[in-house]
């Protein structure tokens, strides 16, 4: 008995030395990210995106001389393997750690970064991150406190909708913007008919869709993954639904259309980031991603892809690796695509770490997404 | 092994454990000890070797099989968490942790135990997802999906065991504790219905051993270790969700247990290993990890049911006498099967 | 009370699914004592391979469908049973339980890293097309698709055909004596091994028929068998374990009960009703709805 114990504290020792060594010219930067479970999709767009940009940056000489090389460890969609994996990031000192995109994740993970002062640039979403004081957390995309508004404004302009139904799924992401909405759309003097929450991989909506649509809504509002969305689109087309169906970024993605495919035509919404989007440098990145990965890059992916030069733009204003720095140089910092091509389009982090920058009402006509507006920046 | 030398023996492995993850540069010997990440892998292990070795009891030695450990280990981190918000100091968190997963585990129990053999396991897996659900769904209570935020580490006699390498030391006495309870559990006159009761339910019965009350009080003790192993969980991640007490997560502690080697008494600290540090080691297979895992287990279940222990203990017992019979030692081994010819077989070699 | 008809008949479609999942999970126990963790993987899989085959192969769809129930009764039959059964099966329960689980993480995770990580579309049968009264004024019409109709006449034909052929047919009923005594059976001239075997064959093929029909509506995705399979299961537990005819009830029960919970209880516990269910069905009718009291106990 004594010889099993030996034999498996040997082996626990031996295990947990396991730890890499730095190479001179490289700097490794750790990716956190959920390349399996529920994210998995997210995740891996998001590291598609930051290694389509590093690509680009080491071919042109790196940053400050140095080499950038990303070094990937997976969540599983798992907020308590995140924050270990976290853990084990911040041991070797980095620079920056980049990621998670779930925004459960990254509040798990948050305060580690904080108090280890390295930046951490998130793919998470959840109004709440930027509101815990941290100075080393910044985003790619707009959290739901930014995004959520401009949804209601076009619940009530756009839509012209007095009574919405909501979707949303049973997780970090779906509840945080489930109660974003709710406030948003109180103080516009919106009801909510329904308030319908669905699980993360559900594939029956028949109950769903006959509950929306006995709810007397004058607009949906859906807001869950893509695969859901899918799921939801086609069960709400195939019992007729009539009333508008609304979305956010997600529901207007590209991932959608191809599953729900004529299911998905009319739905309208509010986009943060799209691969649609009106600019040149959006569709070139585009075509070079799907050339390289075989697939259409999301949002998630154009989020990845700017991570990379928003940090490679800090680090050279600041002038060395210096996390702590480098996170002050992040703060306030507008990039212009005149400058940095790779940010693809305009965008500033205030103080908290929050991301303004222009986005789009679009509409889905004939299997494509189409931009109907462009909204400006919150602060021009 | 002689009596002086199992001495040396465990008196160096107590040593290897307390000093292990320690940075002894400081008294000369050159060993730059682990890294937090290191050290957090390390208190892992003990986190769920504890609730491995409560599966142990249940599976391994009452012949039961149960699919709600991970149920239990989220019980026992939301009382701790839950309790600690509320003021509570550590201690007692501990203790309620275990014992609120006991009560829970008999009222559980009872009932389900009343009927045929795995039963007991269909409403654990019912009690797993219920749990998971009212963990999601009553944000009120436990944070829903957002879960439960900045769980501090206790404070020992005004020392805070913030420290990864503190906070290890910590768990690794309460394991110990934990192990010496059980092993005394298991040799005590009680503990040793068990044995009779894994050979041979029926002539146990025979001889007045009450079955019934027996495998409850296995099943709520066993429960009651993932609850101390959840209070102890709760703040060395120090943020609790729903995720890690998913039924998959249940699947995962009987798996590890049974491929440690259930009814060993080490089998769960190994079969803790597999599921913490394998995965580990895996890391440069990165997306194939989990496939390379399930070979690995499939191929030990075909070959070594009786897990890495008894593998071990093959290999050795080979090594040792070259010309022994083929047969395998006799661990004792359980009776795994729902199939009365399985036991019959299991029976008839433990008489032999 | 058109949405009630409207929820039964979506139960009904889907219910049929699971019952095809939790009848083969039956047989698999009944006749081998093989408690399949990998049940809902193995509802998962036979849509890849008609995925792959009109992928890699260009195969049309019907040939590929085809080609998928047969390679499925190879794979998840033949294979399964030689494989991974027959080695464990000396070893009692629990052994092959662990493997299974082993099976079902194999599974996912090979679809996962060799074919996509991605949801799939998935071509369908019948039309999606509207075949109820109007729908259109929001909220009181009458719809039933096409589809789900289509769903539910193949499955329950399936099903039919199964149960007559278990009931009618010298070999059926010699499977079901293998089923209830393997020793009598034996005794009594019957070829148990053999017969196990075209349960795990039937097993294959009922899986297969309830992937190719569960696709088009939930997406080919490698994860999508954790769910099945728990449905699986409880539909089984549900019908008492041990019948045929009881897995079959059990599905479409709780196929019907998870929509009209949703619809009008709760939809954030609309899994726990049908566990629920489970629980007091153990507690009070212990041999399930139609099941008879475990006759192989000891």
């Amino acid at each position: 008995m004594l010889r099993s114990f030996t034999l498996a504290a040997l082996a626990v020792t031996a295990g947990a030395w396991a730890c890499a060594a730095n190479a001179q010219d490289i700097v490794k930067i750790p990716g956190v990210l959920e390349l399996s479970g529920a994210g998995a999709i997210s995740g891996t767009n998001y590291r598609d995106g930051f290694l389509l940009a590093l690509d680009d940056i080491n071919a042109a000489g790196g940053v400050l001389g140095k080499k950038l090389a990303l070094e990937t460890a997976d969540t599983a969609s798992d907020p308590g393997k995140a924050r270990a994996a976290v853990q084990r990031a911040l041991d070797d000192k980095p620079v920056m750690i980049l990621g998670p995109v779930f925004s459960g994740s990254v509040n798990a993970t948050l305060p580690m970064t904080n108090e280890a002062q390295v930046p951490q640039i998130i793919g998470g979403e959840a109004a709440n991150i930027t509101s815990q004081g941290s100075k080393y957390i910044f985003r790619t995309s707009f959290g739901q406190n930014v995004s959520m508004p401009k949804i209601a404004n076009y619940l009530r302009d756009g839509a012209k909708a007095k009574n919405v139904a909501i979707i949303y799924v049973n997780n970090d992401f779906g509840k945080g913007g489930r109660n974003a909405i709710i406030k948003e759309l109180e103080t516009r003097g919106i009801k909510v008919a329904a308030d319908i929450s669905i699980e993360a991989g559900q594939a029956d909506f028949a109950a769903d869709v006959v509950k929306v649509k006995g709810s007397g809504a004058d607009a949906i509002f859906v807001y869950v993954n893509e695969e859901e969305s899918a799921r939801f689109l086609i069960e709400a087309r195939k019992q007729g639904v009539d009333k508008p169906l609304i979305g956010e970024t997600t529901l207007l993605g590209q991932k959608v259309i191809d599953l729900a495919k004529e299911a998905a035509n009319g739905v309208k919404g509010h986009v943060g980031l799209t691969i649609d989007a009106p600019v040149p440098a959006v569709a070139d990145y585009a075509k070079r991603f799907e050339a390289k990965y075989k697939y259409k890059s999301d949002h998630n992916g154009m989020k990845g892809y700017i991570a990379a030069y928003f940090f490679k733009t800090a680090a050279e204003k600041v002038g060395k690796f210096d996390p702590v720095a480098i996170a002050a140089a992040m703060h306030g910092l507008t990039i212009t695509p005149d400058k940095v091509p790779g940010i693809l389009i305009e965008a500033s982090w205030d103080e908290t770490g929050e991301i303004d920058r222009v986005s789009y009402l679009a509409e889905i006509k004939d299997g494509k997404q189409v931009i109907t507006e462009t909204l400006p920046k919150l602060k021009p | 092994m002689n009596r002086n030398l199992k001495i040396i023996f465990g008196l160096v492995l107590v040593l290897v454990f307390i000093a292990g993850p320690a940075d002894l540069t400081g008294l000369g010997i050159p060993w730059p000890g682990l890294k937090r990440y290191g050290t957090y892998i390390l208190t892992l292990w003990l986190v769920t070797a504890v609730a491995a070795m409560g599966v142990n009891l249940i599976v391994g030695y009452a012949g039961q099989e149960t699919l709600a450990q991970a149920a239990f280990l989220g019980i026992g981190a939301f009382t701790t968490a839950l309790l600690q918000k509320a003021g509570v100091p550590f201690g007692l968190n501990f203790l309620a942790s275990g014992v609120i997963c006991f009560i829970v585990g008999i009222a559980l129990g009872f009932p389900a135990l009343r009927v045929q053999k795995h039963y007991l396991a269909f409403v654990t897996l019912a009690f797993s997802v219920f749990v998971w659900l009212l963990i999601r769904n009553e944000e009120w209570l436990t944070g829903g999906v957002n879960g439960i935020k900045d769980i501090r580490r206790p404070i020992l006699l005004g020392i805070s065991l913030r420290p990864a390498l503190y906070y290890y030391w910590l768990v690794l006495a309460l394991t110990a504790v934990l192990t010496a309870a059980m092993w005394w559990l298991l040799r005590s006159p009680w503990g040793r219905a068990f044995t009779a009761l894994r050979e041979n339910a029926i002539r146990a019965e025979s001889l007045g051993i009450d079955v019934r009350g027996y495998t409850l009080m296995a099943f709520a003790i066993g429960s009651a270790y993932a609850g101390f192993a959840g209070a102890m969980y709760a703040p060395l991640v120090e943020f609790i969700d729903p995720s890690p007490f998913a039924l998959g997560a249940s699947l995962q502690f009987l798996l590890m247990v049974v491929a440690g080697g259930a009814g060993s008494f080490v089998g769960p600290f190994v079969g803790a290993v597999v599921a913490v540090l394998l995965p580990e080691w895996l890391r440069f297979a990165e997306g194939y990890y989990l496939i390379i895992f399930a070979i690995i287990v499939m191929l030990l279940m075909a070959f070594c049911p009786t897990g890495i222990v008894g593998l071990f203990a093959r290999l050795t017992t080979k090594a040792r006498r070259p010309h022994a019979d083929d047969k395998g030692p006799s661990l004792g081994g359980p009776n795994l099967g729902g199939d009365p010819t399985a036991a019959a077989t299991t029976v008839a070699g433990a008489n032999s | 009370m058109n949405d009630f008809i409207q929820l039964i008949i979506a139960g009904l479609a889907t219910g049929s699914i699971y019952a095809l999942a939790a009848v083969g999970f039956t047989l698999l126990w009944q006749t081998s004592q093989t408690i399949n963790f990998a049940q809902g993987e193995f509802v998962m899989l036979p849509a890849f391979f008609a995925l792959a085959g009109m992928k890699f192969f260009g195969l049309p769809f019907p040939i590929a469908a085809i080609a998928a129930i047969l390679l499925s009764m190879l794979t998840l039959g033949v294979l399964f049973k030689t494989v991974v059964v027959d080695p464990l099966h000396k070893q009692g329960t629990l052994p092959l339980v662990i493997s299974t689980i082993g099976l079902a993480i194999l599974l996912r995770e090979g679809v996962k890293e060799f074919y996509s990580a991605e949801a799939q579309r998935f071509p369908s049968f019948f039309p999606n097309i509207n075949i109820g009264t109007s729908a259109a004024n929001g909220g009181s019409g009458f719809n039933v698709s096409a589809d789900q109709i289509g769903v539910l006449i193949v499955a329950t034909a399936t099903i039919l055909l199964l149960s007559w052929f278990l009931a009618s047919t010298k070999t059926g009923r010699q499977m079901q004596a293998t089923a209830q005594n393997p020793t009598v059976a034996r005794i009594l001239g019957v070829n148990v091994e053999r017969m196990v075997m075209y349960t795990f064959l039937i097993n294959g093929a009922l899986a297969a028929i309830a992937s190719l029909l569960i696709s088009p509506i939930y997406l080919a995705k490698f994860s999508s068998g954790e769910t099945l399979g728990l449905v699986a299961f409880v539909a089984a537990i549900v019908g008492g374990f041990n019948q045929v005819r009881g897995a079959i009830v059990g599905g479409f029960l709780v196929g019907i009960i998870d929509n009209l919970v949703a619809a009008y209880i709760s939809t954030s516990y609309r899994q726990a009703v049908p566990l629920a269910l489970l629980v007091m069905i153990i507690l009070l009718r212990p041999q399930g709805l139609l099941g008879r009291a475990e006759e192989r106990a000891v």
